[in-house]
């Protein structure tokens, strides 16, 4: 019974999200349409690297993505360890498979791209081995948050380790300033603007613009999924003291 | 035309598959995530048309 | 109220610690980090050990190739100091002169690079072939190849 009282804003997130769900939806849907019929039919291919560019249509805004997803989790660990908000470690845990999936998606496709550019499959350097460590820690947070009975100390646990891991995310993304890599610099976010062609410039930011809608849309039905979760754990603790 | 789109000026063998793989990840992401707000909902309407009855029977 | 507070503070204080050491860890295993030397690096501090790997642009006009088709010759410069190398092999597609490449191998008492692997190296721009020509045509260009 106290358990819904506590969570009083989980109930006004099942109103707002239930509209914000579609929009979101439609959104991603829409942008990562034109996204990829600008980046596979009208964008063109790169004068040094020829039509390989075209992996940085999903291998950039998934990496994108990857850094973003970690951020989330860092600031709603945060919120939830000093603000005591029940929410905010359940968006965590609902961001973090999420984020481990478009980890997983730029490190595949970043190994297809480097293969045939680079000359390698994989190398060790800064930036590489950085974002596997946030695969890694990805996977961390997710069998740390399942592995205790209790989920307040799992997740308690599981926020700590979130907000720990997330040093390596200005590593992953200036590691290439930093160091040495074989990894090229960035050429999106650099101070005297993108270095980037225009006509690769729209398809990219479409593309990175759909995979942002579609988290929210994603994170969304999860967050619903483990509010509804909880309040049917409540409501089975009910009826076994009715009995 | 469509020849050389899909063969990706020789690199195809690294293209499509970048792609199929986000697809298919971000596919099968999207449609565990639903399937599990599905149960859930599906889960809690059975309990709660469960509980009213059970009040009857033991008041 | 006050608890939050103490919480809030107590976060940012570990976080900037946290912060602090992974700095200072990363900087004392700077040298670790480098996935490459560069020829001016390797002219400094002498090899890092006996195979490792450099870094930096294929010389213009350097490449050659053997009478036998696979062995291949060129400099890698950072326009400051310049290292010759040998490899034999396959290249990567784009493995070209002015183009940035990582070698790996040994370099021997002559100061002759032993390539094992070859890697080529991109930068960071991305624009179609037609700009790419329109850009050298007019002299605006910035890129590796006009240095």
């Amino acid at each position: 019974m106290s358990w819904w009282h506590r969570l009083a804003s989980p109930t006004r997130f099942m109103s707002y999200s239930a509209w914000v769900l579609p929009i979101a939806g439609w959104l991603a849907a829409g942008c990562i349409g034109v996204g990829l019929a600008l980046g596979l039919f009208a964008s063109p291919a790169d004068y040094q690297q020829g039509e390989t560019v075209r992996i940085m249509y999903v291998h950039v805004p998934a990496a994108w993505m990857a850094l973003f997803c970690y951020s989330a989790m860092a600031a709603s660990s945060a919120g939830y360890l000093i603000w005591k908000q029940p929410l905010a470690e359940l968006a965590t845990r609902a961001t973090a498979p999420v984020g481990a999936c478009f980890t997983a998606i730029a490190l595949v496709s970043g190994s297809l791209w480097g293969q045939p550019m680079w000359g390698t499959w994989w190398v060790w350097d800064a930036r590489l081995t950085s974002a596997l460590v946030l695969f890694f820690l990805y996977l961390g947070y997710m069998a740390l948050a399942e592995a205790f009975d209790d989920p307040t100390r799992g997740g308690k646990a599981a926020s700590i380790l979130a907000l720990v891991g997330f040093v390596n995310v200005p590593i992953v993304k200036f590691s290439v300033d930093w160091w040495n890599t074989l990894h090229q610099p960035a050429s999106v976010v650099k101070l005297d603007g993108p270095a980037i062609d225009p006509a690769m410039l729209v398809p990219l930011l479409l593309m990175a613009a759909g995979f942002t809608f579609y988290a929210v849309a994603v994170v969304i039905l999860r967050l619903r999924a483990m509010v509804l979760e909880r309040k049917i754990q409540a409501l089975q603790r009910q009826l076994a003291e009715a009995r | 035309m469509t020849d050389g789109f899909f063969a990706m000026g020789g690199y195809a063998a690294y293209v499509w598959p970048a792609f199929g793989v986000t697809a298919v990840v971000l596919a099968a992401l999207l449609l565990t995530s639903r399937r599990r707000l599905k149960a859930s909902e599906a889960l809690l309407r059975d309990l709660e048309s469960a509980r009213p009855r059970r009040r009857e029977v033991n008041p | 109220m006050k608890r939050k507070h103490r919480r809030f503070l107590a976060l940012l204080g570990s976080m900037t610690l946290l912060g602090l050491a992974a700095a200072l860890i990363l900087g004392a295993f700077e040298d670790n980090l480098l996935f490459f030397y560069t020829p001016t690096q390797l002219a400094e501090k002498g090899p890092p050990g006996a195979r490792f790997r450099l870094g930096g642009l294929v010389e213009e006009g350097s490449v050659a190739k053997d009478a036998n088709g696979l062995t291949v010759r060129f400099r890698v410069t950072d326009l400051t100091n310049v290292v010759p190398v040998v490899y034999t092999g396959v290249l990567p597609d784009l493995f070209r002169e002015g183009q940035g490449v990582v070698v790996e191998g040994e370099i021997d008492g002559a100061g002759l690079f032993a390539a094992a692997a070859v890697l080529a190296k991109h930068d960071e721009n991305y624009m179609p072939k037609d700009v790419a020509e329109a850009l050298k045509a007019s002299g605006e260009w910035r890129g590796e190849e006009a240095e």
